[in-house]
């Protein structure tokens, strides 16, 4: 029989009758656990005892978990999904912690500490002192050649990764590139193969010898990761076929940035559309500072 | 001039209005009391708490309300809220053979000792809807109600097992573990589920699971994907009493009682090698009245013993992986729902990398809006 003890050491929320952050000290201290394991063994996935969140599986569950457990009083969270502040989910999930660990929270990229993020890494260069979380919907990056659980974690154990060198190569052959976009399979510390999350490959570049500390949650499937401070990320690829990432030949229409990732905002139903950074503190931020792009030059306001 | 898509904070709070509107309905009608919900829709309630995990009828009955009728939402309401109560223990094995019997039928002998019991069924309804129910105030029969003598109400499968031809229940021995291994019974909700498992963790998954999931599985191994030839030996529902053995009393005190089904199921077995012909068991439990999830859950937990049981599995339903990895309706509608959460930067980047080849294919040059550079 397992079972935990309920220690003090509890630090209740006056509005909400919830633990600090919404779950048990225990059930925390037994992410946390596991979060150690995860740095210790980069890109291995480590199966924890998920708890049920009063938010839905593969909505960010895996991440909340991970934050929650992490965060202190005096921290400061910022929450983005698609590289933005305001999508509604990133709101929800800002709230939530705002209400249960009644912590600090920013869209500014360099004042928080800690940033859940959903899809995207942002921008602006983390570091030391930054913890970024991911959140995961399949952790597993061989689910697609693999689908069975025991069979891909032998895979992992033996690194056994022929499968995916095979895959990589047919997309080459078929289709005279690698066809993955997002999710892009990576090398971590020379050992593990690891799904970067369903981040663009634009952001994997900067998973490499990141100062910041990457935690990766899976809340659903039950896996948390890590890659820690500067360790090799090498995006999978062939000396004939290098890596590459997306590239845009226009500039942010609003602030003009470049070699940025951006949305397509579509402007009407002939086809017109531009192209604005995803990520909506950077882009702000510039614009803040005098920096304008294509759609408002010689626009005053 | 474009406007940056901002106002998410506005428009979650006005669609959590807009949600208490719809829930509430047209104001002239009286609001459904908690009361209500608990004593008229038990069917619902026992539901909920059996995949809910959660044995408290008020609860469900609230999570049933605000969740407008939708049953999974309300299932996941109180997951949400089980999940932060503390752990104080684990209850004694709650014994099924001292149940206040409310009903108790077999399908495998005509009559046995305690009789048949139908108790509160549709089994034998004609499906007519009854207009005389849309009026309210209907007077309602009075039933007989018979006194059931547990100790005169053994089980039936304890019958077979008397005389050797049914295996012991917890199954023939196999596996290879210890008395002490088997004793260790696993906690899929404080440890994370790890293949293959054993049958203590298959079944509380196959408790926890979503009722039609498991139906269909049931199903398929009646229609000949992995055909296990079952019989309904017992189901019986009722009420048992839940005891607990507090640390400093050192002893079990009730602490309660709460109302179950069970099925035992009973399959064939031809034998093998080591094991001599005999009949094999399926096993379903529930909260509440909630016999369709039981009878499915003891089809799908007998499919699922294939492999220790030494016959082929090459069915959906024996495949353990495939059955809990995807039994839980919470982890099933999140995931499915959560496509509509934006996925514009993975859309972008597959948007961008369709451009390009479609350029390609049709020999244009670079020309697309976006280009691969390298890194």
């Amino acid at each position: 029989m397992r079972d935990e003890t309920i220690t003090g050491e509890t630090v209740p929320v006056p509005e909400s009758g919830y633990n600090f952050a919404y779950l048990d000290e225990g059930a925390k201290r037994m992410i946390r656990r596991a979060i150690l394991k995860a740095v210790a063994v980069p890109g291995y996935q480590v199966p924890f005892a998920s708890r049920e969140m009063p938010m839905p599986y593969g909505w960010g569950t895996g991440g909340i978990q991970v934050t929650a457990s992490i965060l202190k009083p005096e921290d400061t969270l910022k929450v983005i999904d698609q590289g933005s502040d305001d999508t509604t989910n990133a709101v929800s999930i800002r709230r939530f912690f705002a209400k249960t660990a009644g912590v600090a929270t920013t869209e500014k990229t360099e004042e928080a500490n800690i940033i859940q993020t959903r899809h995207r890494i942002p921008e602006k260069p983390l570091s030391e002192d930054q913890i970024i979380v991911l959140q995961v919907p399949i952790p597993e990056p061989l689910r697609w050649l693999e689908p069975r659980e025991v069979e891909t974690r032998r895979m992992h154990a033996l690194s056994d990764y022929g499968v995916m060198h095979v895959k990589l190569y047919e997309d080459i052959s078929r289709h005279g590139r690698i066809t993955t976009n997002y999710d892009y399979p990576v090398m971590v510390n020379g050992r593990h193969i690891m799904a970067p999350s369903p981040t663009p490959k634009f952001d994997n570049p900067k998973m490499g010898n990141m100062p910041a500390l990457q935690l990766f949650g899976a809340g659903r499937e039950k896996r948390i990761y890590a890659i820690p401070p500067h360790t090799e990320v090498k995006s999978l690829d062939f000396e004939d076929h290098p890596f590459s990432i997306q590239a845009w030949d226009e500039p942010c229409a609003l602030c003009g940035a470049e070699e940025v990732f951006m949305d397509e905002v579509i402007l009407d139903d002939q086809g017109g559309s531009m192209f604005v950074c995803s990520d909506s503190d950077f882009c702000q931020r510039r614009r803040d500072a005098g920096h304008k792009g294509p759609a408002v030059e010689g626009d005053d306001t | 001039m474009y406007v940056a898509v901002k106002g998410g904070e506005k428009a979650i709070d006005n669609a959590h209005r807009l949600l208490a509107e719809d829930r509430r309905g047209n104001p002239d009608v009286p609001e459904l009391t908690i009361d209500q919900i608990r004593e008229q829709l038990k069917l619902s309630i026992d539901r909920v708490m059996t995949e809910g995990s959660l044995y408290d009828r008020d609860l469900a009955a609230l999570a049933i309300k605000q969740a407008r009728g939708d049953l999974i939402e309300a299932i996941f309401l109180i997951r949400a809220y089980r999940t932060t109560l503390p752990r104080f223990g684990y209850s004694q094995p709650v014994e099924t053979s001292d149940m206040v019997l409310d009903r108790r039928i077999s399908a495998t002998f005509k009559d046995l000792p305690g009789g048949q019991v139908l108790g509160p069924t549709f089994d034998y309804t004609h499906r007519l809807l009854d207009f005389m129910l849309a009026a309210e105030g209907k007077e309602i029969d009075a039933p007989e109600t018979v006194e059931t003598d547990t100790d005169e109400t053994p089980r039936v499968l304890e019958i077979l097992a008397r005389n050797g031809l049914m295996e012991p229940p917890d199954g023939i021995e196999t596996d290879g573990r210890s008395e002490a291994e088997k004793a260790d019974v696993g906690d899929l909700t404080r440890d994370p589920l790890s293949f293959p498992t054993n049958r203590d963790l298959r079944l509380q998954n196959l408790a926890r699971g979503d009722e039609g999931f498991l139906l269909a599985m049931g199903y398929s191994t009646q229609r000949g994907y992995g055909r296990n030839h079952p019989f309904a030996g017992e189901i019986r529902f009722g009420t048992v009493s839940v005891e607990f053995v507090p640390e400093e009393l050192g002893f079990p005190i009730e602490i309660g009682e709460i109302e179950m089904t069970e099925c035992d199921m009973v399959n064939a077995f031809a034998g093998s090698a080591e094991a001599a012909p005999q009949f094999t068991r399926g096993y379903g439990l529930t909260f509440g009245h909630c016999e369709r999830k039981a009878m499915s859950m003891a089809l799908v937990d007998r499919a699922l013993r294939s492999k220790e049981l030494g016959e082929p599995a090459d069915a959906p339903a024996q495949d353990e992986e495939f059955v809990l990895s995807h039994s839980d309706n919470i982890q099933a509608t999140g995931f499915v729902e959560h496509l509509k959460l934006p996925h514009y930067v993975d859309f972008q980047s597959e948007l961008a990398m369709v451009r390009r080849m479609r350029a390609e294919f049709f020999g244009e040059d670079d020309d697309a809006s976006t280009a691969e550079a390298a890194e």
